[in-house]
């Protein structure tokens, strides 16, 4: 289920990092944080040069990615809007963080345009964060919301659904970008102002008034007993959040072989099966938009002894772990993966489908022996 | 509980309604209930406590919310002065305060301390300094005297090796955003007094919007220094005083 | 001399001693039974008290409440003795 946005007329052409700064001031964000790094150090800047045409947004170039995340908290917890973006190696620093928002049920947004890791890794795009954004991230049993846009479009669009979904189910939100998104200029019709309208939280620290109990965020539960209940609780709202499961299909009803594949490499692989599909090829693409709740269900019911899957991903091999559970051994699912901030191309996607159309040739033959 | 008694009697001391009537779990003598109390008190007499929203540290003091009878956010280790700042921006005609031990503020937290005054953000920060961490069982902090035996310094603090003990309160006055910055102490009387009438004028100039009040708060820890408290007490005037005077650090004209 | 009394939370009281080392009558002291917390809690000993309130001051606990004789131009009975509380909250 996606937000219902409306979008100007006219589009503009606008770098991935800039449309989602862009849309955050239409999605009425009240609070940014956030820190210098590569690649997406264009959405503080442009943030900060439009601030002045935003008089009640408040946005402040934080002295770390530890210190961002946790103005962030203090925001969320005063009942406003709020965000903060960073890439990989400044989201790791923000996780102890988000663990704490994720336990104290605070809404808000967080952006990572990712980069090639581990450790500084490059400044190239990657997708190698996909374990820590859908997994957790840091200590103790929690998710994000995490979604996974593949243009620049959507890098403005997903910011609504992002403060949408935060808040409706009091948890923060993920947007996994990458490098390649954020630095990229496409034609972008932006998300209109006005169209995210703020609830009133009744849990926001914004000082008591005499006519109701104090209020207190925190994520300290000393009792395992209480404990073991507040972690129920997240673990039923995870499970509510499935209703959120967004995917995008292609040309997948007749394929013998599926690309599953989010973000920048879902594009390609969208060039490569327009190019086995030339040559004769049956191929689709499963695009999961929402990596958490990740369409594990919408994937079973494409799995079938005769197709076969194909995971893409600019790391080695995340995402393809939930696809293999999903297909749940029903298919073979197989892999291809670049790293360390190289981008996949079309030709040698092409060139495994075509390796899996000899295999599956190969095993049909074998069969029809037996 | 009525104000007067027997007709003749009439109340001139009693906790304030700002505190909640949980028990503390703090140990015997520590300073923390005090200084919990003398924060609540100075709200209560100033009208605030609809205004204003605190953030409580990780240490000993980490359960403030517990006893602050007004709305409270907990922060990570050593972050609370960061929640404040993100309090304090979306909230900026209300009261805010950090309250941090000495662990939190100035170890895990130095960097988000001194940039929190540096921007001069218009809290103020609470910080209760007893050398020593006491909720994990009495490791040394940065605070802790040379010399000083702890439970990660059981031959004594030796600060060639492990530096010596941070005046984090004198460094941090030194930043323009710092407007107003005392040490005070609250084991006597008229230690509790003064440190009273430090965060009224804190709060009255958080009105003012003059920038960061930092108030550090020498206190004791009985069952980390493994004393009674009266000895505690001694100890710390003895020991701890000479290494962290009371008195005021910077202190604005208008306050002169 | 103004007399005063004190009503101590004896359930709150963890028998720091505090008050006891700051008031300048002596009035003070340890109970000799302890309360549910096992803690001896601190009681009026003396019938000296002045409400000078230096004992609720610093105790960490907020156990003490302290009460003072009301002079005689607010009173509208006067010549009343103060009586000493019992010490129950």
């Amino acid at each position: 289920m996606s937000t219902i946005i409306q979008h100007d007329e006219n589009p503009k052409l606008m770098k991935g990092n800039e449309a989602l700064a862009e849309a955050s001031f239409r999605a009425g964000l009240k609070a940014y944080f956030g820190y210098p790094i590569t690649p997406q150090s264009e959405i503080l800047e442009y943030l900060t040069e439009q601030a002045p045409n935003h008089k009640d947004v408040i946005v402040l170039q934080a002295e770390s990615e530890v210190a961002s995340i946790n103005m962030v908290y203090g925001a969320a917890g005063a009942g406003v809007r709020t965000m903060t973006t960073s890439s990989s190696p400044g989201i790791s620093l923000m996780q102890e963080g988000i663990s704490y928002i994720a336990a104290a049920e605070l809404p808000c947004l967080i952006v990572n345009v990712q980069r090639g890791g581990p450790g500084l890794g490059t400044i190239q795009p990657s997708q190698g964060d996909y374990f820590q954004a859908t997994k957790g991230g840091g200590h103790g049993d929690y998710h994000l919301i995490v979604l996974a846009p593949s243009s620049v479009q959507e890098m403005a669009d997903f910011v609504f659904d992002g403060f949408r979904l935060a808040e409706e189910y009091r948890m923060p939100a993920m947007i996994l970008s990458d490098g390649a998104l954020g630095q990229m200029m496409e034609k972008v019709y932006l998300p209109k102002s006005g169209s995210l309208p703020k609830q009133e939280v009744e849990w926001a620290t914004t000082g008591k008034p005499a006519s109701r109990e104090r209020n207190y965020i925190t994520s300290l539960h000393m009792d395992p007993e209480k404990m073991e209940l507040v972690n129920l609780h997240l673990q039923d709202k995870y499970r509510k959040l499935k209703q959120e499961v967004r995917c995008e299909l292609i040309n997948t009803n007749d394929a013998d072989i599926i690309l599953v594949a989010f973000g920048l490499t879902a594009r390609i692989c969208n060039k490569a099966m327009e190019a086995a599909r030339a040559k004769g090829i049956n191929v689709g693409v499963i695009r999961p938009i929402t990596l958490y709740p990740f369409p594990y269900e919408i994937i079973a019911s494409f799995a079938d002894p005769m197709r076969m899957f194909l995971t893409v991903e600019m790391n080695a091999g995340q995402m393809v772990e939930d696809v293999r559970l999903a297909v749940n051994g029903k298919s073979s699912v197989y892999f291809k993966g670049r790293m360390g901030g190289m981008i996949p191309t079309p030709e040698e996607i092409l060139l495994e489908i075509e390796a899996l159309t000899e295999k599956q040739r190969t095993m049909s033959q074998s069969a029809g022996y037996l | 509980m009525s104000t007067t008694m027997n007709g003749t009697m009439e109340i001139v001391y009693e906790k304030p309604k700002t505190l909640t009537d949980n028990p503390t779990h703090y140990c015997p003598g520590c300073g923390h209930g005090v200084i919990h109390r003398v924060l609540m008190e100075v709200i209560n007499e100033m009208g605030i406590a609809e205004q204003t929203v605190g953030v409580a540290p990780v240490g000993c003091s980490v359960f403030a919310y517990n006893y602050m009878n007004i709305d409270m956010q907990e922060a990570a280790h050593g972050r609370a002065s960061a929640v404040a700042t993100g309090v304090r921006r979306v909230l900026p005609d209300k009261f805010v305060f950090s309250y941090q031990g000495d662990g939190d503020l100035a170890a895990i937290g130095t960097g988000e301390t001194i940039h929190t005054i540096n921007r001069g953000e218009n809290i103020l920060m609470v910080f209760v300094n007893n050398g020593i961490y006491g909720m994990t069982g009495g490791q040394m902090a940065p605070t802790s005297l040379c010399g000083m035996i702890t439970s990660t310094t059981p031959y004594g603090r030796d600060e060639h090796f492990i530096g010596h003990p941070l005046k984090i309160t004198e460094m941090i006055a030194q930043l323009p955003g710092a407007y107003y910055v005392a040490r005070h102490s609250v084991h006597t009387p008229a230690a509790v007094r003064k440190l009273k009438k430090a965060f009224k004028a804190s709060f009255e100039s958080q009105k003012e919007k003059k920038g960061t009040c930092f108030i550090e708060v020498v206190s004791n820890c009985p069952s980390g220094w493994k004393m009674n408290p009266l000895e505690a007490n001694e100890w710390m005037e003895k020991n701890m005083f000479p290494y962290f005077p009371p008195g005021d650090i910077k202190l604005p004209a208008t306050m002169k | 001399m103004i007399s005063g009394t004190v009503i101590i939370a004896t359930e709150i009281c963890k028998g720091c001693e505090l008050c006891i080392a700051s008031c300048p009558q002596e009035s003070l002291g340890l109970s000799t039974s302890i309360n549910r917390k096992g803690y001896r809690y601190a009681t009026l000993l003396r019938n000296n008290c002045t409400g000078c309130v230096n004992c609720a001051l610093v105790c960490p606990d907020s156990a003490i409440t302290v009460y003072r004789e009301i002079k005689s131009t607010k009173r509208q009975s006067q010549s009343a003795q103060p009586t000493v509380a019992t010490q129950t909250a």
